[in-house]
């Protein structure tokens, strides 16, 4: 058996996406952490930006995911976030305008969120 | 048609208008509940992942955290009250109303201040009637609660206890919501969310006395646990909104079933009423006829003679 982890993605009102992968690419406050399966078993806190998910089938599965944790054990891995959002769910042409929009009104929060909307969409690409 | 039956036909009329809005207020409201119940089920991936991230960072280290340590000698707390906006929903909001009050005797009788939060216009009316003390109030989304809503109601909360108790800050924080327990069953209960007893949650995780693994933490565990908390209050908050917004559209979906049902009733005795009343002014009819018939057969029986 291919050595493969479990990943669920949570969002706080639903389940955004769960499987199996080989990689899982994240953000936490103190830098990027990749985990593979057989990581020790870890709890770390999420800063905003994309997440990578290399599935075990070969293809690629990004999310932008706005603040929460990590968690790992027993070669399961899940992501909790507030919000999170796969990037094909992410509508580039929108968020851009919202990042216009968050530009022009100075409003720092909603910039954040359109970037990392962005980036995940780009990311994916 | 005579003045009785008629005042019978018109209240008919108005019992059936009503039927008709309590028949399609329940049904809105039945499928409401299906709506909420499947957001409960869908926060509960989020809730059970969180749970157990603080059950191992409670266990796995040995941090203290005003958020999990107990004060020694507490002397304010915290209540929050869910209700909902509207009413038509039988005894939903008082029998909240009531664990809320119950709740706050027993901790008033402990020696503890107690503030009041209230989400719902039921529960704001209600205290607003008596006079009582609102910490803080919202209204508004108790038919359908966001995360966005429960993040709005953690905030002063958080605040609250984590400020200092001299401060105006509190030791504890309970609440008080309607569990749905099925569609037939909803209870009224409070739960002391904070400070957290690790205990009764790590029994939630693993009943079998599962050990959970030594976790890494990143950045530490500390700052985890003080991201980790916040989060841990806003989707317990989160999950009693949806239960709350399930048990009320449940109970107004009963509340509803009943009225109709009483309005049918209602029609039917009405209705025998009025054939009876129908009835009772056809016989005096014919007996009006038949004895102004025999008069005038009596009259012009006596004048031939």
């Amino acid at each position: 058996m291919a050595a493969e982890l479990h990943v669920e993605l949570v969002a706080a009102d639903r389940q955004v996406w769960s499987g199996e992968a080989t990689l899982v690419v994240a953000r936490t406050t103190s830098g990027d952490i990749g985990v593979m399966p057989g990581h020790q078993p870890l709890l770390g806190v999420l800063e905003s930006g994309p997440v990578t998910i290399r599935t075990s089938d070969g293809g690629t599965v990004v999310a932008a995911v706005h603040g929460g944790f990590i968690s790992f054990a027993d070669n399961k891995l899940s992501l909790l976030a507030e919000i999170a959002e796969l990037s094909d769910e992410i509508d580039v042409q929108r968020t851009e305008r919202e990042l216009e929009r968050a530009k022009a009104e100075d409003d720092a929060e909603a910039q954040r969120r359109a970037d990392v909307r962005l980036r995940a969409a780009t990311a994916a690409r | 048609m005579g003045a009785q039956l008629r005042v019978y036909k018109r209240r008919i009329r108005s019992v059936s208008a009503t039927k008709k809005i309590t028949k399609a207020m329940e049904m809105i409201a039945a499928s409401r509940v299906v709506k909420a119940q499947r957001k409960v089920a869908a926060s509960t991936p989020y809730a059970q992942e969180l749970t157990r991230a603080v059950t191992a960072v409670g266990t796995g280290s040995n941090t203290k955290h005003p958020l999990t340590t107990e004060t020694e000698n507490p002397t304010r707390a915290a209540v929050l009250l869910l209700t909902s906006d509207r009413g038509l929903a039988g005894a939903f909001n008082s029998n909240a109303i009531k664990a809320a009050e119950q709740l706050t005797a027993r901790l008033e009788r402990e020696g503890k201040q107690v503030d009041t939060y209230i989400v719902g216009r039921r529960g704001v009316a209600h205290y607003n009637f008596r006079e009582r003390k609102i910490a803080e109030s919202w209204s508004g989304f108790t038919d359908e609660p966001t995360y966005a809503d429960a993040k709005k109601v953690a905030a002063p909360l958080i605040e609250a206890i984590e400020k200092d108790t001299a401060e105006g800050g509190v030791d504890e924080l309970h609440m008080v919501f309607t569990e749905f327990v099925s569609m037939m069953t909803q209870t009224a209960l409070d739960a002391r969310l904070l400070p957290l007893r690790l205990e009764e949650v790590a029994e939630e995780v693993a009943p079998k006395g599962e050990i959970l693994p030594l976790y890494d933490f990143e950045p530490s565990a500390e700052d985890v646990l003080d991201a980790l908390l916040p989060r841990y209050v806003e989707s317990r908050i989160y999950n009693a909104l949806l239960q709350s917004a399930a048990s009320k559209h449940a109970a107004t979906r009963r509340a509803m079933k009943s009225a109709t049902d009483n309005a049918g009733e209602l029609i039917n005795t009405l209705s025998r009423l009025a054939n009876a009343a129908r009835q009772a002014e056809i016989t005096q009819e014919i007996s009006e006829i038949v004895g102004g018939a025999s008069a005038l057969a009596d009259a012009t029986a006596g004048s031939d003679r």
